[in-house]
């Protein structure tokens, strides 16, 4: 175990390591911030003098080199438009994205397995195609046009949810979250629903393919056999055995949920990570775009040593080790 | 008996309804940009300097003309050609209970060009001044090194913070324009916290949170008029479709920028409308006048035809102006003849300067004169999320230029892309805007057209490199004259000097809407900024 966790983390390193590199030169070779974060109506000695202070009007690479020596000693860089250390703006973003990101993964839960098992049980009937064909939807339609059709519907149409932005907050360990607000939650369940479709269907699919093997096993006909109830084969020992392949793949979805729900974020103006990402891309400020995508890949590294280690927990079987994986 | 007391419930609720508007004074607006702090003297930005007006005022106010009146000084007028007198209003109180006097000027000065990681200073507007003289504390002399006619408009740009409010003792600043000494300043984070925002404005800072809005309530001890909302919040909606669905769903009672494709979905409903009136911001297209070969020319064995004056009024009287502000602008938008619209300070009166009318024949003889009859090729670089339907402008236009034998090509790009690759004059046609911050004619004039001079700070966007010594002349005799009538005239003929030389190829004036219920208000303003105080409930 203890192995395993450190080639994970020498790994995690490298890949932090080389995204840097990328995103540094890549959003040098985009344009300058200068142009873009100084008024028009400036003078060309103040244009100059801001770009000294910021130290654009240096080569690529010693830009590099700063900021590089200045990461080794733990400082990502302060935000060009905010003024502000890039990592502290991530965390002030950070929690609306991840309960956005939560809220979404049990939504995903709660509709894809039942309509998943529901449809292996009944796979050969109208109801499991039923299913299946609407799954399709869920697969194909785009993020945002799903999300302006349900303002349409939900916001506009029958005014029953609030059409964008976040609602009131309650500190809950030393973050502020909505999901907890009674004024809250109603503003989360469009921007959740949305992201929680593509993932549904998702589910529903894995949860059918796993049913439909599941009952061909043994111990299936070992407990009909025994007299237990269909409900009890399915929710009990059916449900068991097929959320592995589930876990893992939500694992994984949870981590691009939470790093790339930009169009979602942008739709409903919730002010999560992403669409700070967004604006930070549009004002070319590096600090905050190289911070967080190093903190993308750090999320998606955990979660996957999360849910390795949460199969340990759900099948004995599997065991972790430095050799193995 | 259970029916009357529903009856009664009824009654009591409609009357509630009713009174509503009296009561729940709340504004919310959904603006299309964010402030990137609270802090006045942080960022000189659009979306900074309008949350900046609720909270800190200035010693000049701009009406929605631009025009400037009284606010926190009462009067001002030139003393001589160097000094400045202004009269400060008395009995203003900041909002910690601190009284206002000129030595709240002289602070806020002295901590304008040293905020720190400001990515845009206000330096541009404070530059001017030599010294402060306080003969009075409600008396101000500003001593500027040169006769400096638009210290006023300047004035009207930057908020006035507290000294007192800072531990400041006035009285004791010694000013000079490198730096007041060891001062103390609040940090720009304290304002974003609501700690240091302390001001003399309508509204007092409630939150600023970053992505989520900006809170505003009535300063109960304005000065003027209160503020007609017990409570604004300013909600960022960035992308134009959720932002006109939150006006559609009643999250929101006012939106800035509606789409144009969708004004008349808002004015089809019964409690919505749409309010709109012209900008300071003209779009143009600017020609590279220097470059030899030019790097987007094509066909003409590396000339650049843009240096023939034949050729550049070609290209101006090629564009149907009318056509493009009635097809692609949805005639939200008015044809342009120069760069600020007419009524504004330096420009002609209505009527006097039309913009060239649309001649493709004649563009054809010209070019032929030029030595061009059969064209040649060009690429117009245009950015492609700035400015009101910039890229289908640029297309349009270049569906024109090919009219007339003009090869002609888009280059479209995002902003921040766009206007790198135009500062490093890689194009040799460019689609822009230019707002005139301070409401006159030297604005546009001075940034795109006057010949690059770093001393004078001449010539900064003038990527095209534009050089007329006769119009540089006047606009730097304009730029010295404190008399406004004289002023006025030379600045006039600056522009004339300019455009009968086809200098820039002006297209139209934005024009911009805000959309909002019918229970609300506004006019619009020149300068685009959303103001919360001049939003007023509807009779």
């Amino acid at each position: 175990m203890l192995v395993y966790l450190l080639r994970r983390i020498a790994q995690s390193v490298f890949v932090a390591l080389a995204m840097m590199v990328i995103v540094f030169f890549g959003i040098y070779m985009v344009g300058n911030p200068i142009d873009i974060l100084i008024s028009p109506d400036a003078t060309p000695a103040e244009i100059e003098e801001t770009m000294a202070r910021f130290g654009f009007d240096q080569p690529v690479w010693r830009q590099f080199l700063s900021f590089l020596g200045n990461v080794v000693q733990g400082d990502l860089g302060r935000s060009f438009v905010h003024g502000e250390p890039a990592v502290g703006l991530i965390l002030h973003y950070m929690p609306a994205t991840l309960e956005l990101a939560a809220l979404g993964l049990v939504f995903s839960v709660l509709i894809g397995v039942p309509l998943g098992v529901y449809a292996g049980y009944k796979a050969d009937r109208w109801q499991g195609r039923a299913i299946m064909t609407g799954s399709i939807f869920g697969f194909s339609l785009p993020n945002f046009w799903v999300g302006m059709l349900l303002i349409l519907i939900f916001a506009v149409e029958l005014r029953w949810l609030p059409s964008t932005g976040r609602g009131d907050t309650v500190e809950v360990l030393g973050m502020r979250l909505s999901i907890f607000a009674p004024g809250g939650l109603q503003y989360m369940i469009l921007p959740a629903l949305t992201l929680a479709l593509y993932k549904a269907s998702l589910v529903t699919r894995l949860a059918r393919a796993g049913t439909q093997e599941a009952l061909m096993q043994d111990y299936v006909k070992f407990a009909r056999a025994k007299g237990l109830s269909e409900t009890r084969i399915l929710c009990v020992h059916v449900l068991k055995n097929i959320m592995i392949p589930i876990i893992t793949v939500l694992g994984l979805e949870l981590g691009s949920m939470i790093a790339f729900a930009v169009v979602t974020e942008t739709v409903f103006a919730w002010p999560g990570m992403g669409k700070l990402l967004i604006d930070s891309i549009l004002t070319l400020d590096r600090p905050v775009i190289v911070a967080y995508l190093m903190m993308t890949v750090l999320i998606f590294i955990t979660i996957n040593l999360i849910v390795d280690v949460v199969y340990t927990l759900l099948d004995p079987r599997v065991r972790l080790s430095g050799a193995g994986s | 008996m259970k029916r009357s007391y529903l009856r009664l419930a009824a009654v009591a609720a409609t009357a509630a309804l009713t009174s509503m508007p009296a009561v729940a004074q709340e504004l919310r607006i959904g603006v299309a940009s964010e402030p990137s702090s609270a802090d006045p003297h942080f960022h000189n930005l659009g979306p900074n300097n309008q949350l900046r007006r609720n909270i800190f005022q200035s010693l000049v106010g701009t009406d929605e003309q631009q025009k400037l009146y009284p606010q926190l000084a009462e009067s001002w007028r030139p003393l001589d050609d160097t000094r400045w007198e202004f009269n400060l209003r008395k009995g203003v109180k900041f909002s910690d209970g601190s009284d206002f006097d000129a030595y709240d000027v002289v602070y806020s000065v002295c901590r304008i060009p040293g905020v720190p990681d400001s990515p845009s200073l206000f330096t541009t507007y404070t530059k001017a001044v030599k010294d402060f003289e306080v003969s009075d504390p409600h008396t101000l002399i500003v001593h500027t090194k040169e006769p400096y006619p638009l210290l006023p408009t300047e004035f009207s740009t930057w908020g006035i913070i507290s000294a007192k409010a800072n531990g400041i003792d006035g009285a004791a600043i010694k000013f000079s324009p490198e730096g007041c000494g060891d001062l103390a300043y609040p940090a720009t984070q304290a304002f974003n916290d609501g700690s240091a925002a302390i001001g003399t404005g309508p509204f007092l800072l409630q939150s600023f949170r970053r992505g989520e809005g900006v809170e505003l309530v009535r300063n109960p001890d304005y000065w003027g008029a209160p503020a007609p909302w017990e409570k604004v919040t300013m909600k960022p909606l960035t992308s134009a479709g959720p932002r006109v669905a939150a006006l559609f769903a009643g999250d929101v009672d006012m939106i800035e920028n509606p789409p144009l494709q969708d004004l008349d979905r808002v004015r089809q409903q019964d409690n919505l409308q749409v309010v709109q009136g012209i900008s300071n911001r003209a779009i143009y297209i600017h020609l590279d006048h220097a470059q030899e070969p030019s790097p987007m020319i094509r066909d003409t064995d590396g000339k650049n035809p843009l240096k023939d004056v034949r050729v550049r009024e070609a290209l101006s009287i090629a564009i149907n102006r009318d056509a493009i502000v009635d097809r692609i602008m949805g005639g939200v938008a008015v044809a342009a003849g120069e760069l600020l619209p007419a009524g504004m300070f330096g420009a002609h009166e209505e009527g006097e300067m039309l913009p060239p009318a649309f001649n493709a024949e004649r563009a054809k003889t010209l070019l032929a004169e030029a030595g061009y009859p059969n064209g040649f090729g060009i690429t117009i670089g245009t950015p492609n999320d700035r400015y009101i339907n910039d890229a289908q402008v640029a297309q349009a236009v270049a569906q024109m230029w090919a009219r007339i034998g003009i090869n002609t090509e888009i280059d479209a790009s995002t902003g921040s892309t766009f206007f790198s690759r135009r500062n490093a004059f890689e194009f040799s046609a460019y689609l822009a805007g230019w707002g005139a911050g301070t409401g006159e004619m030297s604005s546009p004039l001075k940034a795109l057209l006057a010949t690059p001079d770093k001393a004078r700070g001449f010539g900064g966007t003038n990527r095209g490199q534009y050089s007329n010594k006769a119009m540089d002349d006047l606009l730097a005799t304009a730029l010295q004259t404190v008399d406004d009538a004289k002023r006025q005239d030379l600045l006039r003929e600056a522009s004339r000097v300019a455009m009968a030389d086809w200098a820039i190829i002006p297209l139209h004036f934005e024009v911009t809407p805000w959309a909002m219920t019918t229970s609300l208000n506004y006019p619009p303003r020149v300068d685009q900024y959303t103001l919360p105080y001049d939003i007023k409930p509807a009779k």
